[in-house]
């Protein structure tokens, strides 16, 4: 089968500019620099927009260097899944050597000149960030674990604290909420598209929830999961970073995403194959939605506030 | 003068070296923005008499 599936990718070729930058990852890339942005302009500490930006950017390359990391090592199962076998290396583009002289070169440019640029606390995260997606993500839990989103989902939940850290200097309670609400929206939101990808990551022998524990199992924690998500994500609502519009934001899109979770938590694998995973589809796409705009609402509270325009929480502000 | 024919792995490589060049320059230009930023208003004293440094 994997013989079959290599033979379908993109012939080798010479490696163009785009094929290095794909390394990067650049969707997830794309995230990183936004929830680090959101994390950076909701704290209290303003900071200049130059030191602002070459921030972001710093985080953003050290994201990219761990994605690339992450090429490098999972080259011989992305070639075995629809999803992830056109990325550079598995179809030949780029060697594995070249991605993870990217992926060290890129990490070792980023934490230091994050450090010189911000501060060192922001640029031990970043370092850390690296090393649990590359290492105990990618290399370690990720072919050991069904519980390899829940604590992969961690990595990708640092950007709003290191954009808090940039600013700040330290990590507070809002930092440690935006974490909490990332790390918990990466179980309910990978698992649903795992339910209905199962197949690509049997073929690669990635024990995912769905193959590990079955879909009956999954489709459980997928709704438990998005209980607590539905409690972190509206809780910075009563800090200081939050307000009534984040209150009536964040309440409104997670009972959206509560209800749809439900709907897939509950229903029998059989209804879901009737209608070609629809419900599962659903939840994976809103998901996307739900974590920008929860994400944007701090930062319209942010912009709110700052204006002089922000309403508190009945009971709860200033 | 011996003409060369023009091949794709030219191209892309002229691409490459074209997007390297580009990254250096933005490089150069954010260490250059980072360092007005840091030393602000520290580089320019209005109230500093030049006479003074000599």
């Amino acid at each position: 089968m994997a013989n079959t599936l290599s033979a379908e990718a993109a012939p080798p070729r010479d490696a163009e500019f785009g094929d290095y930058f794909a390394l990067l990852k650049p969707r997830v890339m794309s995230l990183v620099i936004f929830t680090a942005l959101v994390g950076l302009v909701v704290a209290p500490v303003p900071v200049h927009p130059m030191i602002a930006f070459a921030s972001i950017l710093c985080i953003a390359v050290g994201a990219g260097a761990s994605g690339a990391l992450n090429m490098w090592w999972d080259a011989d199962i992305d070639v075995k899944m629809a999803r992830t076998r056109n990325r550079p290396v598995p179809s030949g583009r780029v060697t594995g050597g070249e991605a993870l002289a990217v992926g060290l070169g890129l990490s070792l440019l980023s934490v230091p000149m994050l450090g010189l640029f911000a501060n060192w606390l922001s640029a031990g995260i970043l370092a850390f960030t690296i090393f649990f997606y590359a290492v105990i993500y990618s290399m370690w839990l990720k072919r050991t674990t069904p519980q390899n989103i829940v604590i992969g989902g961690a990595a990708g939940a640092f950007p709003p604290l290191l954009g808090w850290a940039v600013a700040t200097g330290s990590v507070g309670l809002e930092a440690a909420l935006m974490f909490a609400i990332i790390f918990l929206w990466t179980p309910p939101h990978f698992w649903a598209l795992a339910l209905y990808r199962n197949g690509d990551y049997e073929r690669a022998a990635v024990p995912m929830m769905p193959v590990v524990a079955g879909p009956r199992a999954t489709r459980r924690q997928i709704f438990w999961y998005s209980v607590a998500l539905a409690a972190v994500a509206v809780a910075p609502a009563f800090t200081a970073i939050g307000g009534l519009f984040y209150l009536v934001a964040a309440g409104a899109l997670s009972a959206e995403f509560l209800r749809l979770a439900t709907l897939v938590g509950f229903r029998t694998e059989q209804a879901a194959e009737a209608d070609g995973h629809r419900a599962e589809k659903r939840l994976f796409k809103f998901s996307i939605l739900w974590l920008f705009l929860v994400f944007s609402a701090l930062a319209i509270e942010a912009g709110l506030r700052h204006a002089g325009l922000a309403l508190p929480v009945p009971g709860f502000g200033a | 003068m011996i003409g060369r024919e023009e091949h794709e792995l030219h191209r892309r490589r002229r691409g490459r070296n074209m997007a390297i060049g580009a990254l250096l320059i933005g490089f150069v230009a954010l260490m250059f923005g980072v360092t007005i930023a840091k030393l602000g208003a520290n580089v320019i004293k209005p109230e500093m008499n030049w006479s003074d440094s000599r």
